[in-house]
């Protein structure tokens, strides 16, 4: 889709006044169907997963499997060293299976660890961040979704996106200053 | 059997009239101030140019972190002898040191990661700060088992490398768990802080307006946009790694109280170190928390964010910690008499009447027991000056209290022929001085150049940033200290 100067279309925002606009016009728009959209708001609004059709996050089995995965990194650390490269007695404490209390701490702090690195670059991937560059940062008013302002933007991808339709929608959600934005 | 059904009906009567009336709870946030208000006052710390006081701050902790560095490269260069460490007292105010720093990270993980999971929203208000606290604390207690090593290049031979003499670390000692332990504890919290600062930062680059700020934020932002499709995993990262710190910052210490723990040694050779110790930290990290806060608040007119209700709740936490700390005194003391172990006995008693008597009629007793009892007191928790003192005794409480542990059950040893006391000598004053120098100008640095309190934490604690606020459709708002997000 484009605009009459040549510009490709990204998609429609509307700003809102406030979170409990925001949080309505969502559920709004996620009743009429459409699948590419997202709100944007200085802070997470309480419900909004909810109001916009969303599941609980999956972020948190990429954190199980890289703690289970730092559990495992420890025990081959330890018993690997401790037990076949360089077995040593001390504190009267041998190699075998009654010592493995003692290599506990150790196990936790790497289960921790890992854990710890795969929420954090869950969390980016699947947020596909860093991402320095977005189409939406061409609306001039957007600066404000990091400080006081509300938006909803529909993405011209939907299949649903129609120009009318969207627009008709957002104003009836209550949407104000709605602009078609550029993806270039 | 029979009037059962009806019993519970009445209960749940009563609960549903009293859910629809809630208790009124003070605001977190006075003066009713808005969201655009929160961004200007706390994005104005960083904008605006720095106050006078921040370079006399500066200057004057610079110099003190100077002070400290050429101590460690003066022992580095020179060796362990520089400090006063000698037969019987091996530990002294290096390793003390090492367990006051990294006790006063812990109030930082408490505040952000407990308090998240306990969904106490007064944190957001100082979490970010407390954090920062936490890093800069480790980093201190980092520097002291660091250099203790001796010949500091060979520190390397605490990983578990494959190196040419086959020689691989032995993960049973208690000093091993404490290398994983400190790193995991600083890794994690790196994290975390940075995992909560993206979203200010972000509110920092679309503020800029120089191209290199713009750049930089905009860098370490990761082009963030407050999508809620990112806040979903956003928030749900945030829930584990808080969830991960908890047990996490409970670890850190007990295995630092396992480096005494696991001795042999009267009044270090104890079961009640673990909780004893992280009491502590909490203890003496929240005593710091509110010494670096009290003064940005004051400096940075932060009071409606930072209010008299805050100050209260951290001081009812100190006065619970100290209260706990002192039970553990007490119980150690009574330990040593009921085991009728004279060894056990002669030191604690030695504590309270050896050669370094003072330090525990001063710091444990004064400062450690009995000044954190002023809390009971309403008017004590919101005196200014009286916070203040308190907080002051305690973190000097603290730092006697693992001197007294550490050399107290050091300078007396089995054999009354190699008794000894630990001197200090000038290397040792300056390189902890130093720390102080290091930790105060890295607080500064941070207050100058990052947002000392989460922007978007704080604004969630805001009635208006309920998705629900307003309505009349038999909802009510939410009252201020409501939902926490989830």
């Amino acid at each position: 889709m484009r605009t009459p100067s040549g510009h490709n279309v990204y998609g429609m925002g509307a700003q809102y006044p406030s979170a409990a606009t925001l949080y309505e016009a969502a559920k709004l728009v996620r009743d009429a169907g459409f699948k590419r959209w997202d709100v944007h708001s200085p802070f997470p609004i309480h419900g909004m997963d909810e109001a916009m059709g969303l599941k609980k996050s999956w972020l948190s089995a990429v954190v199980l499997a890289g703690g289970i995965s730092g559990l495992l990194t420890a025990v081959i650390m330890e018993f690997g060293p401790s037990s076949l490269l360089y077995p040593v007695i001390v504190h009267g404490k041998p190699t075998n299976f009654m010592t493995v209390p003692a290599f506990f701490p150790i196990m936790f702090e790497m289960t921790v660890l890992f854990s710890a690195f795969a929420a954090f670059f869950a969390v980016l991937i699947m947020n596909g961040l860093p991402r320095p560059h977005h189409p939406i940062f061409n609306w001039e008013r957007f600066g404000r979704a990091t400080n006081d302002a509300f938006f909803l933007v529909i993405e011209a991808r939907d299949p649903r996106f129609t120009e009318v339709e969207a627009r008709e929608l957002l104003e009836r959600s209550g949407g104000q200053h709605i602009t078609i934005i550029h993806d270039d | 059997m029979d009037s059962a059904p009806t019993a519970p009906e009445v209960i749940r009567g009563e609960a549903a009239t009293s859910v629809e009336q809630p208790l009124a709870r003070p605001p977190l946030v006075l003066n009713r101030r808005s969201f655009s208000w929160l961004t200007e006052r706390i994005s104005g710390v960083v904008e605006n140019p720095a106050p006078r006081w921040w370079w006399v701050c500066f200057t004057i902790t610079g110099t003190i972190a100077m002070f400290g560095m050429f101590c460690l490269g003066y022992q580095i260069s020179t060796g362990v002898g520089t400090w006063g460490l000698n037969h019987p007292v091996g530990w002294a105010w290096d390793i003390t040191n090492f367990v006051f720093w990294i006790g006063i990270g812990h109030a930082g993980t408490l505040i952000s990661a407990i308090l998240y999971l306990l969904h106490q929203k007064w944190r957001t208000s100082i979490n970010r700060s407390a954090e920062a606290m936490t890093l800069f604390a480790v980093m201190c207690a980092a520097i002291f088992p660091g250099v203790h090593v001796g010949r500091v290049w060979m520190a390397w031979y605490l990983a578990p490398l494959p190196n040419a003499f086959g020689i691989w670390p032995n993960f049973r000692s208690p000093l091993m768990w404490d290398v994983f332990a400190v790193s995991t504890y600083f890794t994690v919290s790196v994290l975390f802080w940075y995992t909560g600062l993206i979203p200010d930062l972000a509110t920092l680059r679309d503020r800029a307006t120089s191209k290199i700020k713009k750049f930089l934020f905009g860098f370490f932002a990761c082009g963030w946009r407050g999508s809620n499709r990112n806040w979903r995993h956003y928030e749900m990262a945030y829930l584990l790694l808080a969830g991960l710190a908890t047990p996490l910052v409970l670890s850190v210490h007990s295995v630092v109280s396992f480096d005494f723990a696991t001795s042999i040694l009267p009044t270090w050779h104890t079961t009640i170190f673990p909780p004893y110790f992280v009491a502590g930290a909490i203890f003496g990290g929240f005593a710091m928390v509110l010494t670096l806060m009290l003064p940005a608040r004051a400096m940075f007119k932060l009071h409606d964010i930072i209010t008299p209700q805050h100050i209260d709740k951290m001081a009812k936490i100190i006065l619970l910690t100290g209260s706990f700390v002192t039970y553990a005194y007490m119980m150690e003391f009574f330990t040593a008499w009921y085991s009728g172990n004279s060894y056990e006995r002669f030191a604690f008693w030695n504590r309270v009447f050896g050669p370094y008597w003072w330090y525990w009629w001063v710091g444990m007793l004064f400062c450690n027991m009995l000044s954190p009892q002023l809390f009971w007191f309403r008017w004590c928790r919101q005196n200014i000056f009286v916070v203040y003192f308190v907080c002051m005794c305690v973190n000097a409480g603290m730092w006697f209290e693992r001197f007294i542990i550490i050399v107290g059950g050091l300078h007396r040893d089995f054999l009354p022929s190699s008794w000894g006391l630990f001197i200090p000598t000038w290397v040792d004053l300056w390189t902890f001085i130093g720390t102080l120098g290091i930790f105060t100008s890295l607080f500064l640095l941070f207050v100058r150049f990052l947002p000392m309190i989460a922007m978007s934490e704080v604004k969630i604690t805001l009635p208006e940033a309920d998705a629900h606020y307003g309505s009349t459709n038999g909802q009510h708002p939410a009252a201020a200290g409501g939902k926490e997000r989830m």
